[in-house]
């Protein structure tokens, strides 16, 4: 077998496995989407009111649901990103781990079940929380080519997170580590224009917040969907996972190498 | 065994440190196709790193192994195609039910669905396993998730299997069952390398035994050649009293006497002729005893006496002989 057809087989063998964790024990994914969901609610019906009026003359609650979307939406990537960390950290503590590294099969095909479970799991969230994002208020005016960009900006920043988050969890030498490691993710939409346009902050953190990953990625996000300006953003979006994406690629793929006696 | 089979396993000057820590110092190993070979030692003995070693999940510091030719370090998806390995701790996915650990694993041997149907089907009759194929994993027992770990091990018919203290933490029911099952892999012509604390098991399945102490392999053979390396066996008599003590102490010199535990030991080959005279002597002494054992050697005396030192579980034993010193 061809080194590619080996690790296509592999790996969509260990993505049946995870998803079969998934299914079984669900309360994970609910928890994970859980989080932005309330986050959601949060911002639109206790701070929208007085948010909203700050985004211009005619702001209001229903305008801020439309401006908060694509925040959140980066919200649920990241809590689904803890999510791989903690799954990848537990992994690691099973036997079966050994027991994969003593087999003949595509070696990295553990971390991309991991990876493409996620993916699964990350784009079904989605779903959830645009469907919660439209009984609130978000009206996106996206035709059907932009929601297909949108969707394609989505899965690339999840694919970059993903890598992300499991090296974090190979990382760490336990659970609670692996949990606690991607929570300053969370942080970075707020540090961002994910909740209120960035001109509004003091110099050092309105800095921050335009040259942060996480800006440009919702700034491209709210383009598509909603027909702001995108600019330069969606190139930047490109290039940011990009990068994000092929160095904790090969982080993982070290650490998944060197830890061998896991 | 004879140096015409084909060597399995062989292994030269095996060294593995971790920091200032030797783990193994030199081993060499070789090991003749469908035989049971058992590496005997104390926890932290070594045992553990050389499956380890062997099985391709850690690189040797130095020396160098081939299973069935293939080099650990150039080839090692050549070794694990040729492989089976059962650790220590489970190696299964708790997660997921029996058939779903099996099928997984029959899947990763790239068996075509029909054929691994029919060896999943095969494996769960056999390890009787059957009923709770449909349950998660972690509702299993210890022995049952024993016995799934080495059903997964042979999905992909290993030439090879590694047993990395396959009953340790088992029932006698469970490790008998288990003592079966790995004699009849050996019959078909599977090789294996078992590593136990346990002599009695190395005993009873191992064509081999090498003993493994802090890093070092300090003796080899077969367990009859290995017993024969220290003095015969002895009789213990256990009494009620110090006086039968003394008074059978007087009638057999060549005997050693433990006042603490009112035992006494006789040396004896075991055999009936030699109670039957042994009990012939204590009537005529009219010595009444509360309790009699017969002790042939076994590989625990065997590793005593090698190490010079007790493990930890044989303290009682080195303190029963400790009078004779």
């Amino acid at each position: 077998m061809s080194t590619l057809s080996l690790a296509v087989r592999d790996s969509s063998t260990m993505l049946r496995r995870n998803l079969l964790h998934m299914r079984r024990y669900p309360s994970m994914t609910f928890l994970l989407i859980g989080i932005p969901i309330i986050i959601l609610l949060l911002f639109v019906y206790v701070f929208g009111g007085t948010l909203g009026a700050g985004l211009g003359p005619s702001g209001d609650r229903s305008q801020y649901a439309n401006y908060v979307t694509p925040g959140i939406l980066l919200i649920t990537v990241v809590s689904a990103a803890q999510g791989t960390a903690i799954s990848v950290a537990m992994d690691m503590t099973e036997g079966i781990i050994a027991r994969f590294r003593t087999m003949s099969i595509f070696r990295p095909s553990v971390l991309t079940g991991h990876v493409l479970g996620s993916l699964v799991q990350t784009m079904l969230s989605l779903v959830a929380v645009i469907l919660v994002a439209l009984l609130v208020g978000f009206r996106p005016n996206a035709n059907a080519v932009e929601w297909l960009a949108a969707i394609g900006v989505l899965a690339m920043v999840t694919f970059a997170l993903t890598w992300l988050s499991v090296a974090l969890g190979l990382v760490s030498d336990s659970v609670e580590t692996a949990s606690n490691l991607p929570m300053p993710l969370i942080l970075l939409p707020f540090l961002g224009s994910g909740f209120v346009p960035t001109d509004s902050m003091p110099t050092a953190v309105r800095w921050f917040a335009d040259y942060q990953p996480f800006t440009p990625v919702m700034e491209t996000l709210r383009g598509l969907l909603l027909g702001t300006g995108i600019g330069a953003n969606g190139i930047i979006a490109v290039v940011w996972c990009a990068v994000i994406t092929v160095g904790c690629f090969l982080w993982a793929k070290a650490l998944y190498n060197r830890n061998r006696t896991a | 065994m004879t140096s015409s089979m084909n060597p399995a396993i062989v292994a030269t000057d095996l060294r593995k440190s971790y920091g200032d820590k030797v783990v193994l110092n030199g081993i060499d190993l070789m090991i003749t196709e469908g035989t049971i070979f058992a590496l005997l030692g104390p926890n932290g003995a070594g045992k553990t790193t050389t499956v380890q070693i062997l099985s391709t999940l850690i690189d040797a510091d130095g020396g160098n192994a081939r299973i069935f030719g293939h080099d650990l370090t150039r080839e090692p998806d050549a070794v694990r195609a040729l492989i089976g390995v059962t650790g220590q701790f489970s190696a299964v996915d708790n997660l997921l039910t029996g058939r779903e650990n099996l099928i997984l694993m029959a899947d990763l041997c790239h068996l075509d669905r029909a054929a691994g149907r029919r060896r999943i089907g095969d494996l769960l009759d056999q390890f009787d396993l059957t009923e709770a194929a449909g349950k998660p994993v972690s509702t299993y027992s210890g022995g049952m998730r024993r016995r799934l770990d080495l059903a997964m091990t042979l999905v992909g018919e290993p030439r090879v299997i590694f047993l990395d203290e396959p009953t340790t933490g088992l029932d006698p029911r469970s490790r008998r069952a288990m003592w079966h099952i790995i004699r009849a892999l050996a019959a078909e012509g599977v090789t294996i390398l078992l590593t136990t604390q346990y002599l009695e098991e190395a005993d009873q399945l191992a064509d081999r035994v090498a003993f493994l102490d802090h890093g070092r392999l300090i003796a080899e053979g077969t367990p009859r050649e290995l017993k024969r390396l220290i003095p015969g066996g002895h009789v213990v008599l256990q009494f009620a009293d110090q006086e039968g003590l003394d008074s059978a102490a007087r009638t057999f010199d060549a005997a050693t006497r433990d006042d603490a535990a009112l035992t006494l030991q006789v040396p004896s080959d075991g055999g009936v002729g030699s109670l039957r005279s042994l009990l012939d002597q204590l009537d005529r002494a009219s010595i009444s005893v509360a309790g009699l054992s017969v002790h042939t050697p076994d590989l625990d005396d065997v590793f005593l006496t090698l190490t010079g030192q007790p493990d930890t579980r044989a303290s009682r034993t080195d303190h029963e002989r400790a009078p004779a010193r």
